[in-house]
């Protein structure tokens, strides 16, 4: 515990540091360093507890009502640290290079500060064991977000984007407070280790409500649909680095509080398990086809964040189901599968937002039918974006793949149990991530064959220029990351053990082990064995092909365009394009605007097209909820004129009233 | 038993040239021509592999690696795919998952080598293919969902060798019509894809290999044929029964299973005109239903 305070005094002091260097440029190294060498301290202490298997526990001093300084770094915690402390050191070292070429010679302090301020409030969340300090930290996390979001505050869109955000998140702790209330008044305190007793002795009802209660909260944070809509503007508005950061690890603290509810809500009804599980079809089909319908890139990839969450969702539901109906196998094999993509989203996602501002650097815009023929011109950033969009395509052998499997994997024995409600879930499961497997597959072919293959649609990118060394080395390390990550899977699901122990609290550890021994085998066969074998033979088909080139004329020549003479690079196929088919047949669901002039004539003067997709769940639900909730609350508008004597007396009114209230019930 | 399985890949990698052939002499014996010899893709590997290469100088490394990966790819899923019903070299339950992603792989490497051409044409059959793939693999799992549901193991083998019974009824014979959409999908036969229209702008997947030659169609060309003979040994697993006996016998009704399959494909395409683009997908989703239905009857 004592090496994880220093990491996170380490990053407190570095962020601290770099507010006060303020426009030197030692304002970038001192935030970044705190960051990195935090970064790593709390990866070893978070890694001694996953794999030493004895939780730490520390209690300081807070005179807080109902509040503890109660920090408890067990194995699920110490799961959700790795990541965390993994990507915030990575994303640091990128963000030195990124943030001299964004900041446009702006004071980059209070944006150090906030970033490492961030990573130290999440690191809080994850290990806080209390009501109030698990509050209070989500709360800090969520504004030092905010002030990263909204950094290039002079843009117009990127204030409505903070502010959308500002009132989700608000809007999704309003929920989490509820929750905490409604739990110490069980309890009778806030902290951690009295709920689970006292919800024993709670109404069976009591469980199910705080389940939801949970599900609403955190689910904003997480991005559940349709509790996403702040993701899509507030991912695209932020910094690179931070962007990465917040999509890869700050959206996975709504997942935390889920599971860390599920260890303290005792045994939940199936019904709760059914619905993470229609979240998760709901999120991951309709979070990858508006992805798909996106042009921008970081938007696009702000969605796949939505479609991963809800690959999370689908693997926590069926380990939900299969606790519920005593399957240690099922449950096993979804909680692990949902675990283990957390880790594995939080390299892959990291890494593609990373590559995305590499390339919004270098290309000067982040639309995708501008771009073109990057992978000659940044082979870096090119390469490592590949192997990130393949990974998260859920192509094998690469541990977007390795996690999808488990679930999978969960949803077929589902699917064989002679209970109807299990075969329902495991359909829908098999049906789901097939579908989520071909549209993402089809979504990252498009980003980047459009992107990094062909020629450069646009001027800019055909001056784009590889990024800086403190850019690329996070991106390769990161990206080998997610086939390491990949190839391990095998061991990293044994590590799994201590945390599927506390999500089982009621199955025989020798049931968990055995199910955890089964799912690494199929790993070791599946992943690890088929890379190995992939390898081998991609190299033996390599090395015919150039013997059997050695001696022959190898040239080169233009792309044959079916006889025509003169092709040029704006014939080429675009991502509107690339993607139009495919969504015409979810009209019905996206309702993309199309607009423009079309050619006209025999002789057509200059036509165009444009499309957009904004987001249904905003266009139906919130906006016109918000616009009914401000008529209604616009009748109270009288009480508010602005003269501040009137208002100095609602306060003494109300402290009248309350005093008034105090006597008379004592 | 678990040896002689071994010999099932080799049987694939010498045969699979030969389904093409048969399905071309079908579509000819329907036309009243005398066709193309039977080994004609034999010839024309043996032809490219001698030949040199012209690249495009759009392209990128990427377009060399495409050809190489998709054909380890359908190398790998080889050793899952059973051959009708005798029980592949490699069975594992979860290995039907890993087999459509395998496939998935080669599509993937396929697709970007295609757009790394920059040619509009082959960006229209990368943009189809990945469209009609996004449809077909839900088909594709949910179909074999519904016969794992019978008993038994669920994976590929334990799926297809446990249909015990002669021709299928019920849910298999549902499964079967979903299998062979997908499979005729896939390997862009009519009524999805034409091979043999000459208007690029209609083709799927002939049109995205367009600029590759010698070696790397080669490679192209041949793991079309394997990519046949897989989802082929599928269809014919559900279809075909058994008849007790040696492995030998075993494997040779399968490998004329398969060539059976070669000559109904070559009867459909002479039968059949090309579905309009905008057809497909419920062709395609149709297939989905069938899966569904497979299901909802393998629970009664």
């Amino acid at each position: 515990m004592t090496l994880l305070l220093i990491a996170l005094l380490l990053m407190l002091a570095g962020g601290l540091a770099a507010l006060a260097a303020g426009r030197s440029a030692w304002s970038a190294r001192l935030g970044a360093g705190g960051a990195v060498t935090g970064g790593l301290a709390g990866l070893a202490a978070a890694l001694r507890v996953l794999l030493g298997g004895t939780p730490e526990s520390v209690r300081l001093p807070w005179s807080v009502p109902y509040g503890s300084f109660h920090l408890h770094l067990d194995a699920l915690s110490a799961f959700f640290l790795i990541p965390l402390f993994l990507l915030a050191a990575l994303a640091a070292v990128y963000g030195i290079g990124y943030m001299r070429k964004a900041a446009h010679g702006r004071n980059q302090g209070p944006s150090w500060f906030y970033y490492n301020l961030l990573t130290v409030s999440m690191a809080v969340v994850l290990v806080a064991h209390n009501g109030v300090l698990f509050l209070t930290a989500w709360e800090t996390m969520s504004l030092a977000s905010f002030f990263l979001v909204t950094f290039e505050h002079e843009e117009p869109r990127v204030r409505a984007a903070g502010w959308m955000y500002l009132v989700a998140t608000h809007l999704g702790t309003a929920f989490l407070v509820a929750m905490f209330l409604w739990l110490g008044h069980y309890a009778g305190s806030l902290d951690f280790d009295t709920f689970a007793s006292a919800l024993a002795a709670a109404p069976p009802a009591a469980a199910g409500g705080l389940f939801l209660l949970a599900v609403i909260g955190f689910g904003t944070k997480a991005g559940f649909m349709p509790l996403h809509v702040w993701l899509p503007e507030a991912h695209p508005a932020a910094p690179s680095h931070v962007s990465a950061l917040m999509s890869g690890v700050m959206i996975k603290t709504g997942i935390y509080g889920i599971v860390r509810a599920l260890t303290f809500l005792g045994a939940l009804p199936a019904w709760c398990g059914g619905l993470l599980l229609a979240i998760g079809v709901v999120s991951g089909v309709l979070g990858v086809l508006f992805a798909l319908a996106q042009h921008d890139l970081k938007r696009l990839l702000a969605y796949h964040s939505v479609e991963n969450i809800g690959i999370i969702a689908l693997g926590l539901g069926v380990g939900l189901l299969g606790r519920a109906g005593g399957l240690p196998a099922v449950a096993v094999l979804g909680f692990a599968g949902a675990l283990f993509h957390v880790l594995n989203h939080a390299l892959f996602k990291g890494l593609l937002f990373l590559g995305a501002g590499a390339v919004a650097q270098a290309a000067g815009t982040r639309e995708l039918d501008r771009l073109g023929g990057l992978l000659k011109r940044m082979p870096w950033t090119g390469l490592t974006f590949l192997i990130g969009a393949a990974a998260i395509a859920g192509l094998p052998p690469l541990n977007g793949f390795a996690s999808e499997l488990l679930v999978y994997v969960g949803g077929f024995r589902s699917l064989l149990q002679p209970v109807p409600r299990l075969v329902l879930a495991g359909a829908a499961v098999v049906g789901a991530l097939a579908l989520i497997g071909g549209l993402a597959a089809a979504c990252f072919a498009k980003a980047f064959g459009i992107m990094f293959l062909g020629e450069p649609r646009h001027a800019d990118s055909a001056g784009a220029m590889e990024v800086g060394w403190t850019q690329r080395i996070p991106m390769a390390m990161l990206a080998g990351g997610c086939i390491l990550a990949g190839l391990l899977a095998p061991w990293i699901i044994r590590g799994l053990t201590p945390v599927l122990r506390q999500l089982l609290p009621a199955t025989a550890p020798e049931a968990i082990s055995g199910a955890v021994r089964a799912a690494s085998a199929l790993e070791r066969i599946a992943v690890t064995g088929v890379g190995v074998l992939l390898t081998i033979v991609i190299a033996t088909l390599a090395l015919v092909r150039r013997r059997l080139l050695a001696d022959r004329p190898v040239t080169v020549a233009g792309t044959w365009d079916c006889g025509y003479a003169r092709p040029s690079p704006r014939m080429q196929y675009t991502a509107s394009s690339f993607a139009q088919p495919l969504l015409d047949n979810f009209h019905a669901l996206l309702r993309s605007r199309r607009g423009g002039t079309p050619p006209a004539g025999i002789f057509p003067a200059p036509s165009s097209f444009h499309s957009s997709t904004p987001d249904s769940g905003q266009r139906y639900l919130f906006n016109p909820l918000f616009a009914r909730l401000a008529g209604l609350l616009g009748r109270f508008r009288w009480l508010q004129h602005g003269r501040v004597h009137l208002y100095v007396l609602y306060i003494a009114v109300t402290l009248l009233a309350l005093l008034l209230w105090k006597l008379g019930g004592s | 038993m678990r040896l002689l399985a071994l010999l099932q890949p080799l049987l694939a990698l010498l045969f699979a040239p030969l389904l093409p052939g048969v399905i071309n002499r079908t579509k000819a014996f329907f036309a009243g021509r005398r066709g193309p010899p039977l080994l004609q893709a034999y010839y024309d590997l043996g032809k490219l592999l001698r030949k040199g290469a012209v690249y495009s100088r759009t392209t990128t490394w990427l377009f060399r690696a495409g050809p190489l990966v998709t054909l380890a790819a359908l190398g790998v899923a080889l050793l899952l795919t059973p051959l009708g019903r005798l029980p592949a070299p490699l069975a594992f339950e979860g290995d039907l998952i890993l087999f459509a992603y395998l496939l998935g792989l080669g599509r993937f490497c396929t697709v970007l080598a295609a757009l790394d051409t920059g040619s509009s044409f082959e960006g229209m059959g990368a943009s189809r293919e990945m469209q009609f793939a996004a449809f077909a693999e839900p088909a594709l799992l949910l179909g074999l969902a519904a016969l794992a549901l019978r008993g038994g193991g669920w994976s590929l083998s334990s799926l297809l060798s446990g249909l015990t019974e002669g021709l299928p009824g019920g849910g298999p014979a549902l499964v079967a019509a979903a299998v062979l959409i997908v499979f005729l999908a896939e390997n862009a036969r009519l009524p999805v894809d034409d091979p043999n229209t000459h208007l690029e702008l209609t083709m799927i997947h002939e049109v995205m290999v367009l600029d590759h030659g010698g070696v790397d169609f080669a490679f192209v060309q041949y793991g079309a044929a394997l990519k046949l003979w897989i989802l082929g040994a599928l269809v014919v697993g559900i279809v075909l029964p058994l008849p007790p006996g040696s492995w030998g016998l075993r494997a040779a009704v399968s490998v004329a299973g398969l060539l059976g399959l070669a000559v109904v494909v070559g009867v459909i395409e002479s039968c059949l005109a090309r579905l309009r683009l905008l057809r497909v997908p419920q062709l395609l989703v149709g297939a989905g239903a069938l899966a569904v239905l497979a299901l909802l009857v393998a629970l009664r």
